[in-house]
């Protein structure tokens, strides 16, 4: 009687199979998610009269011109990167001190509330964002700095900000959180204050978690797509330059992400433009991979000590 | 233990609620075929294309399926491009059209299809040339606008076109389409000497409105559009085809008598001769009903011949 | 008492103390108000946004349909869309992502190919939703051959949530502790008997919480769907739930929000606005149920 039934043990096995094989779904979608992507743009890049460096460097994006299509990215790269940048020196101080607030200077409270409200932020869908961008922001940058168009670097910028300062919040607060209370109470134990403490002793013992949280940030920003497609008002144009303040935050760019969800719908397939939108694809598959895997080892190096 | 319970029995309240919803739906989806075959009951047309028509294109659909019951009729956007695209790739029964086919486009579409596509004109559209409402401009030359547009047209500065912009900002913002919607190939070839491209860094709007709205928003902005976008806070600038000639305003009048330089045809392609739904409902956008909504969304009724 | 006080105010404060205090009081207030100008602007913005919304905010709103060129009536096809999606990615994802889940952290040993799979689960998070979008053209629409339709777009989405379910199942299965486990496996109970008698029971709740996450993520995504199945404009009945078949093309609310922003000329204000409320408004109460139920389980775990 103690005997299971054979039809038990057999559906038993073959349910860990299927657990085992869900188990690694997720490395297949990331395998396929590359090889698909790759596959798409795969007839571009050995067609030969494919220059991946001039595709980097050139700025000559006449991706649909009849005679002469031209793909040079280095415009969209800048619009990536000012956009990011700008973005980021608005998060991460902010996110990072309102990591500190939550996690060491307001009560239990307070504190709970206030996680709420910055996972209620991280909830806000990119394209009501970009709406914001597209009609709140734009209004109030030509006010406010006199601007003739208002949608530029800076309104994508202070909208990633908010996008991914709850990001930076959640895992810089996890990574304060996570150095050890005794820490805390040898400091306060030799009679320095809160903010001594914090500024000498938690900085730097979470100081890789931290800076995880801010890669991770900029992962969220480079890959961002609706809210930047709307709010940066789409030029393809580079807006740095050799004078201060080298950039423009009143230019308007056009990101990588943004140039494929505005022509990808357009392309015949297989042709060369469709091919080379592919090629933006890996490439932001590409950073965003590297962005995310080295956030990850630092903090697996943290855990690690 | 009991509230663990419910929420077990809320889950697999959620899962059977929607298999329930699929497994209908792809009941539906099979008795829809059935009776298509068996006579002609419920079916859809799927219909994509230009950005220009493509709320003519929803008018239409919305008035034929409140008429026919039987037939719905799916809108998709993205461009000219992309309806042609899709027409060739099969997942378009119709493609909307603001430019010709290129040839290219038709030898792809005969080697998949077999047949020579189908076009109809469905109207008419004239681009206008859009500016804020207190802009002291009136007139400009298509001359003019190949300056200010073209790859190495020499127009940056309002000053040059002899005017003020009212916010005192003296550089043109450039406003443009992105590359795959027909507005922006129409607008190219007729404003920018052949073989030349359009000046990098104008901003490269998803939609025809956006532009309009964009335009009404900046002072010193100009830019291209349907003249059904038309709003109060922008003003339609009158057209002539060089210094010394005639301007006219974009009308009705005018681009049926062809005096209005930037008017073009709209067209829908088939892959070939339709039948059935699809012809039935072409030959309705062609009678008197279908061409007054052209006329509401503010283009001009095909000519009849 | 009254000496105790005395004895107190022998301790005079010295400069250094008053400059400490000072530096303390001024860093404290400098990250509150860094973290308000965080929270502050998510109140103005969504009071805004229902300031403008509200002449347009109704329950016609909702169940009407779209009129006169989708610049009146309602959105009831792009909210029935979002319904439609949001459930079948569920149905897929779901029961994907928990058994990884239950993989990651009851089956798989600590080594190299659980530090690959994890590596892939935070990757593929990680990865922009926009070459999700260009996965699922290439994967579901054209190699696939289920073109532009409400199955390419769901798929689509399962796959770009299911990290997040992932993450949180696992989060919650870890949570249930190891001396649980052990005392079935001591009663000679199987691994997956444990499993389900055991573990799941426990912590139902804190997948549940996760699985609700990944509805409000994807209600809110665009670019995924925009080239997998989302249209422009799609006429359905009036109040037929079952309008979309799974191999039709559909309606979104994120994407309605897109286009009649960006493409339908003369809409009236309030109808966008009034869109953009009605998503954000699913959103967050999908958000505040999940939130809910973490507090609720928090309050009543039994260990």
């Amino acid at each position: 009687m103690l005997q299971r039934s054979k039809y038990k043990v057999i559906r038993e096995v073959l349910i860990e199979w299927i657990i085992r094989i869900c188990g690694i779904s997720a490395v297949v979608f990331v395998f396929a998610i590359f090889l698909f992507v790759f596959w798409q743009g795969k007839g571009l890049i050995f067609s030969g009269d494919f220059d991946f460096w001039k595709f980097l460097t050139t700025k000559e994006w006449y991706p649909a011109s009849e005679n002469n299509p031209r793909y040079g990215v280095s415009a969209l790269i800048a619009g990536t990167v000012s956009v990011t940048v700008l973005a980021m020196i608005i998060a991460v101080p902010f996110g990072l001190g309102a990591a500190l607030f939550i996690s060491e200077f307001c009560s239990p409270k307070l504190k709970e509330t206030l996680k709420i409200v910055i996972e209620l932020l991280a909830a806000i869908p990119s394209v009501v964002w970009g709406f914001i961008g597209l009609t709140i922001m734009n209004h109030l940058i030509m006010e406010l700095f006199g601007a003739p168009i208002g949608l530029t670097v800076l309104n994508g910028a202070i909208i990633l900000a908010l996008m991914s300062v709850p990001i930076i919040v959640s895992i810089g607060e996890d990574a304060l959180q996570a150095v050890p209370d005794s820490y805390r109470e040898a400091g306060i134990g030799l009679g320095v204050t809160r903010w001594q403490m914090v500024y000498k002793v938690l900085l730097p013992a979470a100081k890789n978690g931290l800076l995880a949280a801010v890669l991770l940030g900029v992962g969220r920003a480079i890959g961002e797509t609706m809210a930047v497609l709307m709010a940066t008002g789409h030029a393809v144009h580079i807006p740095f330059d050799a004078e201060f303040p080298f950039l423009h935050g009143l230019d308007s760019v056009r990101t990588l992400t943004a140039t494929i969800a505005a022509e990808l719908g357009e392309t015949a397939r297989d042709s060369s433009h469709y091919q080379v939108l592919f090629i933006i694809g890996i490439l932001l598959f590409t950073i965003t991979f590297a962005v995310n895997l080295t956030a990850d080892l630092i903090v697996k190096g943290v855990k690690g000590k | 233990m009991s509230t663990i319970q419910k929420s077990t029995f809320a889950m697999y309240g959620l899962t059977v609620l929607a298999s329930t919803l699929i497994l209908v739906g792809c009941g539906k989806k099979t008795t829809n075929g059935d009776q298509s075959a068996g006579g002609g009951n419920s079916v859809e047309i799927q219909n994509a294309g230009s950005d220009t028509m493509v709320n003519l294109a929803q008018a239409w659909a919305e008035a034929y399926g409140a008429a026919n019951n039987n037939v719905d009729v799916a809108v998709a956007g993205g461009g000219s491009g992309t309806g042609i695209a899709a027409l060739i790739n099969g997942t378009a029964d119709i493609a909307n059209c603001s430019r010709a086919m290129k040839s290219s486009e038709l030898t792809k579409s005969v080697n998949t299809h077999g047949q020579d596509p189908k076009q109809y004109v469905m109207g008419l559209d004239a681009l206008a040339v859009y500016v804020h409402k207190d802009n002291p401009l009136d007139e400009i030359t298509i001359e003019q606008l190949g300056g200010i547009y073209g790859e190495d047209g020499a127009i940056t500065k309002w000053s040059q076109l002899g005017v003020k912009s009212s916010d005192g900002n003296d550089e043109i913002i450039r406003i443009s389409r992105q590359s795959n919607s027909g507005t922006y190939v129409y607008f190219k070839e007729t404003v920018v000497p052949k073989g030349k491209e359009f000046k990098l860094g104008s901003r490269d709007l998803h939609g025809s409105k956006d532009v309009v709205e964009l335009v009404g928003n900046t002072p010193s902005a100009i830019g291209y559009s349907g003249m059904g976008y038309a709003t109060d806070h922008v003003k339609m600038l009158k057209v002539a085809l060089k210094e010394g000639e005639t301007y006219y305003a974009p009308s009705l009048q005018n681009s049926l008598d062809r005096k209005y330089p930037i008017a073009r045809p709209l067209y829908m392609y088939t892959t070939g001769e339709p039948t059935g739904h699809i012809k039935s409902y072409i030959d309705w956008c062609l009678t008197d009903a279908g061409q007054k909504i052209v006329v509401d969304n503010g283009y001009i009724p095909a000519p009849k011949n | 008492m009254i000496e105790a006080a005395n004895n107190a105010k022998k301790f005079t404060e010295t400069t250094v103390g008053r400059n400490c205090r000072f530096t303390e009081k001024i860093a404290k207030s400098v990250f509150f108000l860094m973290t308000l100008t965080m929270v502050l602007p998510l109140l103005l913005i969504i009071g805004f946004l229902f300031y403008k919304a509200w002449p347009a905010l109704s329950i016609d709103f909702v169940l009407e349909l779209p009129k006169n060129g989708m610049r009146a009536g309602g959105i009831w096809p792009a909210f029935l869309g979002t319904l439609y999606l949001v459930l079948i990615s569920l149905v897929i994802a779901a029961p994907i992502g928990v058994m990884a889940a239950i993989y990651l952290n009851e089956y798989a040993k600590e080594n190299w190919f659980t530090r690959i799979i994890n590596l892939a689960v935070i990757n593929l998070a990680g990865v922009p939703s926009i070459v999700h979008a260009l996965f699922g053209l290439g994967a579901f629409v054209l190699a696939a051959g289920l073109g532009r339709s409400v199955l390419a777009a769901s798929l689509t989405l399962a796959v770009m949530t299911l990290p997040v379910i992932i993450a949180s199942t696992k989060e919650a299965l870890s949570a249930v502790p190891m001396s649980f486990r052990q005392a079935s496996w001591n009663m000679g109970v199987s691994r997956w008997q444990t499993i389900r008698g055991i573990v799941m029971p426990n912590s139902i709740s804190g997948i549940l919480t996760g699985i609700i996450l990944q509805v409000s993520r994807a209600a809110g995504e665009t670019a995924p769907i925009m080239f997998t199945g989302v249209v422009f404009y799609k006429a359905i009945e009036k109040g037929d739930l079952l309008a979309y078949g799974l191999l039709d093309q559909c309606m979104a609310l994120a994407m309605h929000l897109y286009t009649i922003s960006t493409q339908v000329p003369n809409v009236p204000d309030a109808v966008p606005f009034a869109t953009a409320v009605l998503l954000l408004g699913v959103v967050l109460l999908v958000n505040a149920l999940s939130i809910g139920l973490r507090i609720y389980l928090r309050t009543h775990r039994k260990w």
